[in-house]
């Protein structure tokens, strides 16, 4: 078989997708489109060692230069897909020629949510995804003043943590009652909470921000309670939002993200899509998610390059993210939304414990703190869809490792 | 730079030349060896680059710590020289260093 595909967005889904088609036997060409500067990389640092300066810049590449050409993937960096035109099967690229396609990957990302109040476009306020963002924050860190948070979701936390590691002041605002509250139970929230704390973070839950105020560059941050916080830098992690806009102009059908069946492919079946920026139909869930993780990144892109070789894979892998915070490990399986039930598992004064959020008898969901073991056992009990109950899990007795075998 | 020697599970052996300070699991990603994923890039979080380190190195490479030994144990076919290579740096001592792959990561 030859062809040619086209992948857009060169970030782990879109890399993974590249070498995912040439190791299930895709012969034609591979053109993987990239609007940053940079080769593919890994985004996790950039909130953690990368942005403390304890990795350097090499290693942050998630394959060797070499990579590519002895692949015959054509990497094409700095480039903007404009439009795809679905009817002669081409990929319009800004300020340049039209690439033809016969397999099509989206793997365009999602990038931060953006605020729009006063002050956001103050010299000094900073959002995070892009090694060039990580850039411009990392003088915040060598000598800010006080720098403002604004969401306490993993992207603030993880940055609040690298920012009191520099010894730099930190406030973090959070609209929401609790830390984490999109991603993780009220205990796991309660634990983040009395850590950063710990750490020094002066930390304002039911916190909103009015507005930031300064002459050029940022000085103060405003609360909609009217309340002032003097600062000299501002990072703002809101979440972010799937980039779906070549989708929905070629017509492709959208649902909270690139709408893709339980193959990877779009409701175009030349097109796929991966990542951040596609919605699929979890089996496991029994409802249609959008996930934001490295894991889901390359999961999915593993199905649809498979796929896009001709490949029928089904994709329906366990959803999990992992979050580095001072010394601390959080790692969830699956997603607890649903959930009629907790139990905890070890002692969270210890610094090392799991939550496990049940429905009827199974684990949706399991947060776990310094304790990758258990983290581990959950995920395969999750995908085993083992019947737990409450009382079980609840004894310390109780072995996780033979459940999960 | 010291040699480090992934053996596939089919036997396959790749010597690659890996600079000091970077993780085992690194070197093998930048060399381009196949059947170790780390999908987490080097968090220790995923337990996908598990390697086997030749008995002959266990003494050089060390034991794992509580967190990785936890991990292990839902590795594919765990045994004694089982380590994750995201969790051994490289260092001038384990040039020569002889690390088999598991037939599956995860």
């Amino acid at each position: 078989m030859s062809g040619q595909a086209v992948i857009i967005g060169a970030g782990q889904a879109g890399a993974q997708g590249a070498q995912s088609l040439r190791a299930a036997g895709y012969e034609g060409r591979i053109i993987l489109l990239g609007e940053e500067p940079a080769a593919p990389y890994q985004r996790p640092p950039l909130s953690k060692a990368y942005l403390q300066g304890t990795l350097s810049a090499d290693r942050l590449a998630l394959k060797p230069e070499a990579f590519y050409a002895q692949n015959g993937v054509d990497l094409r960096l700095g480039v903007k897909a404009a439009a795809i035109d679905r009817k002669n099967a081409r990929v319009a690229i800004e300020g340049g020629e039209a690439i033809a396609y016969d397999r099509l990957l989206l793997a365009t990302g999602a990038p931060p949510r953006r605020l729009h109040c006063p002050g956001t476009e103050l010299t000094g306020v900073h959002y995070l995804r892009t090694i060039a963002d990580c850039e411009g924050l990392r003088p915040v860190l060598a000598g800010a003043r006080r720098l403002v948070i604004v969401g306490a979701g993993y992207i603030g936390l993880e940055v609040a943590a690298s920012a009191r590691k520099a010894g730099r002041e930190v406030t973090v605002l959070e609209a929401q009652a609790r830390v984490l509250q999109r991603v993780a139970g009220p205990e796991i929230s309660a634990f983040f909470e009395s850590l950063h704390r710990a750490h020094g973070v002066d930390l304002r839950l039911g916190a909103a921000l009015s507005h930031f105020e300064g002459r050029g560059r940022i000085e103060r941050a405003a609360l909609m309670s009217g309340e002032t916080i003097d600062c000299d830098a501002a990072l703002i992690g809101v979440g972010a939002m799937p980039a779906i806009e070549l989708a929905k102009d070629a017509g492709l059908a959208i649902d909270n993200g690139v709408t893709t069946d339980e193959h990877a492919a779009t409701s175009d079946p030349a097109i796929y899509a991966a990542g951040d920026c596609a919605s699929h139909p979890s089996k496991l869930y029994g409802r249609r998610m959008r996930l934001e993780s490295v894991p889901n990144a390359i999961e999915q892109a593993k199905v649809a390059a498979a796929n896009m070789a001709g490949g029928s894979l089904v994709y329906d892998a366990v959803p999990w993210f992992w979050s580095d915070q001072y010394d601390v490990k959080l790692q969830t399986a699956g997603v607890a939304e649903g959930a009629d039930e907790t139990v905890v598992r070890g002692d969270p004064a210890a610094a090392r414990f799991t939550v496990w959020s049940l429905k009827e008898g199974r684990v949706l969901a399991v947060d776990a703190v310094n304790d990758p073991g258990g983290f581990l056992a959950a995920k395969k009990i999750i995908a085993a869809k083992t019947p737990l109950d409450a009382k079980t899990l609840a004894d310390p007795a109780t072995d996780l490792k033979s459940l999960a075998s | 730079m010291p040699k480090i020697t992934y053996i596939e599970h089919n036997g396959a052996e790749h010597v690659v030349e890996a600079q000091t300070g970077v993780s085992v699991m690194e070197a093998a990603v930048k060399n381009m060896v196949p059947g170790i994923d780390a999908d987490c890039g080097g968090a220790c979080a995923c337990a996908t680059c598990h390697v086997y380190v030749d008995p002959a190195w266990l003494e050089k490479t060390g034991k794992a710590e509580p967190m990785e030994e936890s991990m292990l144990d839902f590795a594919y076919q765990p045994k004694e020289n089982s380590r994750l290579s995201c969790q051994i740096t490289v260092r001038a001592e384990l040039d020569g260093l002889i690390v088999r792959l598991p037939e599956f990561q995860g």
